[in-house]
């Protein structure tokens, strides 16, 4: 699947392996949840009062449209989480957001 | 007696600049900020372990400072990744990676900067619409660009300055729609003049996006974003009212900025409505005092001044508190910090004059069209309410409709609502009053610290 976003300056840091919906997809340290998720995926997770997918808006911790689900139960604002090795992120199939 | 415990909200550059002055004045200020590193929004930095991509268009210097104060003054006790989520009498109640906290202070000064403003159109619920401010915060803070197309629209100076970044950085940007008309922006030369540096980088800018063939449209008008999962295309009409669609694959939108208030409310500061960002925001006084004699006010939170405004605001606002605390000031310091503040005031009264209130957007919102992201209110139910249930005052449409209540209290939805219940009950902008904060000012968990 095409992410949305695409990186313009290159990250030299350490690789953070992280899966996606199971899917197993690499990041870079330095890198926000959000940005992880979409430098491989359209959308951050399902939008719980319609047919629609959500891909956040702010970028600065304010509109929460970010929040994303975790498999472990854990839900996070992506756009001021760090990502960490070993997040399972649930996107397709969380209609509670 | 012990030194009195002085506390600022946001390590903005009026938050930094405000304990940077105190503690060279001897106290010990603690500075706390929900963010992982010191900055604010204008000069935010990418996370601890990244590198920096090096985009803050012709402001490096000023962003090296604003990082650098901390670093050199071991007094202020500096708390990063803390949510400040209540206020109340002498009390900030907090949140942290460990958990919930409590902070006491003798004087307060909230420095908690501002938002962009979203105005809602067709199509921006939709994956790859973002804010402007969002769009360079993706690039400053994580060296990436929110779309392989980008298209970029926008009422006020964050959009030439974005799109002079993107393409910097080698983005594709497709397209730079200013949603208000090009004559207002020469007839406010001579106000914008009154700072001649902020002028000089303005038309840098504008040239800069016009020689790599990017120039800007004007006047534009009903924009919609169209795509079936997410955006696919960006459709307008130009100023002669012929149609437009450009294909994009993501969207940076909003029309100025609006302040974050709530800190300031749940203190008990009054309100006054300012009729340049037709917000209501913390009554201040010049040097900071907000009506509340423990609270003062710095920076973007209480009026959009921009970062150099604010950075003088934090200064001069800390002189308040010292004087106010029976400290030393150096009044022609305080006097010189009065004049340059006048002189931005001048300033940005004339670049609020060349980005007017785009109305016509918000006289264009169909009645289907979500008003609320967090919930999906539409437009209809906020004007079906406004009509039949009377509600012609904010907190009662958001008593009968949720709108304001959801996730983001209020802070992307606000400003639209308030517009258009103006405009169903025929009451000015101003008459409809504000929405009134609430705790906690941002959703927390209930287990486990701050995301
Ligand atoms: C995304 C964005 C990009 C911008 N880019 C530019 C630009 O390029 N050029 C320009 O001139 N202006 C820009 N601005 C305008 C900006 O408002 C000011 O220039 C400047 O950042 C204002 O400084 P400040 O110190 O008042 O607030 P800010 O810089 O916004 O800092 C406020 C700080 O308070 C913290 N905070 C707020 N509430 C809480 C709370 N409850 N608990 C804990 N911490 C809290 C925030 O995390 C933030 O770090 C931008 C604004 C935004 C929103
Ligand atoms: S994108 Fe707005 S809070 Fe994260």
């Amino acid at each position: 699947m095409a992410g949305l976003f695409s990186r313009l300056v290159k990250r030299t840091g350490a690789s953070i392996l992280f899966t996606i919906d199971g899917e197993a997809v690499e990041a870079r340290e330095g890198d926000l949840l959000m940005t992880a998720i979409l430098l491989h995926r359209p959308a951050l997770r399902r939008f719980e009062f319609g047919e629609s997918s959500r891909a956040g808006f702010c970028m600065m911790a304010a509109c929460q449209d970010c929040w994303v689900l975790l498999a472990d139960g854990r839900r996070l604002r992506a756009c001021s989480t760090p990502v960490e090795p070993g997040m399972a992120v649930i996107v397709d199939g969380d209609p509670n957001g | 007696m012990a030194d009195p415990l002085v506390v600022i909200v946001g390590a903005g550059p009026a938050g930094v600049r405000a304990a940077e002055t105190l503690a060279l004045a001897g106290l010990q200020p603690i500075l706390i900020d929900e963010a992982e590193r010191p900055g604010g929004q204008i000069y935010r930095q990418p996370p601890a372990g990244a590198v920096r991509p090096g985009i803050y268009g012709l402001e490096i210097r000023k962003a090296a400072g604003i990082h650098g104060v901390l670093a050199g003054l071991g007094a202020v006790d500096y708390r990063p990744r803390t949510l400040v989520w209540n206020v109340f009498q002498d009390r900030l109640d907090l949140l942290t990676i460990e958990g919930h906290g409590e902070q006491r202070f003798d004087r307060l000064i909230l420095a908690t900067g501002a938002m962009d403003r979203a105005l809602p159109f067709p199509g921006w619920t939709l994956p790859g619409v973002f804010t402007l401010g969002g769009a360079q915060i993706a690039l400053k803070s994580q060296g990436v660009s929110i779309g392989r197309r980008v298209a970029l629209v926008g009422a006020g100076p964050l959009l030439p300055l974005v799109a002079h970044q993107y393409v910097g950085a080698g983005a594709q940007v497709v397209a730079v729609l200013d949603v208000t008309p090009f004559a207002p922006k020469l007839l406010q030369l001579l106000g914008l003049a009154a700072e001649p540096g902020t002028l000089a980088k303005g038309l840098w800018y504008t040239a800069r996006n016009r020689m790599q063939g990017l120039a800007a449209a004007y006047g534009v008008r009903a924009i919609r974003a169209e795509g079936k999962r997410q955006v696919e295309a960006l459709i307008y009409k130009d100023a002669m009212g012929v149609e437009h669609r450009i294909a994009c694959d993501a969207i940076g939108a909003s029309c100025g900025l609006r302040s974050e208030t709530q800190l300031a409310d749940l203190a008990g500061c009054a309100f006054v409505f300012d009729q340049v960002g037709r917000q209501w925001v913390p009554q201040r006084t010049g040097q900071g005092r907000s009506s509340v004699p423990a609270v003062y006010l710095a920076g973007d939170g209480a009026g959009i001044g921009g970062a150099d405004a604010a950075e003088l605001q934090g200064r001069r606002t800390a002189l308040a508190v010292l004087e106010d605390l029976g400290r030393p000031v150096d009044l022609a310091e305080a006097a010189r910090l009065d004049r340059r503040l006048a002189r931005q005031a001048r300033f940005r009264k004339a670049l609020e004059n060349a980005y007017p209130f785009p109305d016509h957007l918000l006289d264009d919102v169909a009645d289907e069209e979500m008003v609320c992201r967090c919930e999906g209110i539409t437009a209809g139910a906020l004007r079906e309410a406004a009509r039949d249930k009377d509600a012609a005052e904010i907190n009662r449409l958001k008593a009968f409709t949720r709108i304001g209540m959801g996730r983001c209290q209020g802070r992307v939805c606000g400003h639209a609502a308030a517009e258009l219940l103006a405009r169903a009950s025929g009451v000015g902008i101003e008459g409809v009053g504000r929405l009134r904060g609430q705790p906690p000012v941002k959703p927390i968990p209930v287990l486990g610290g701050v995301p």
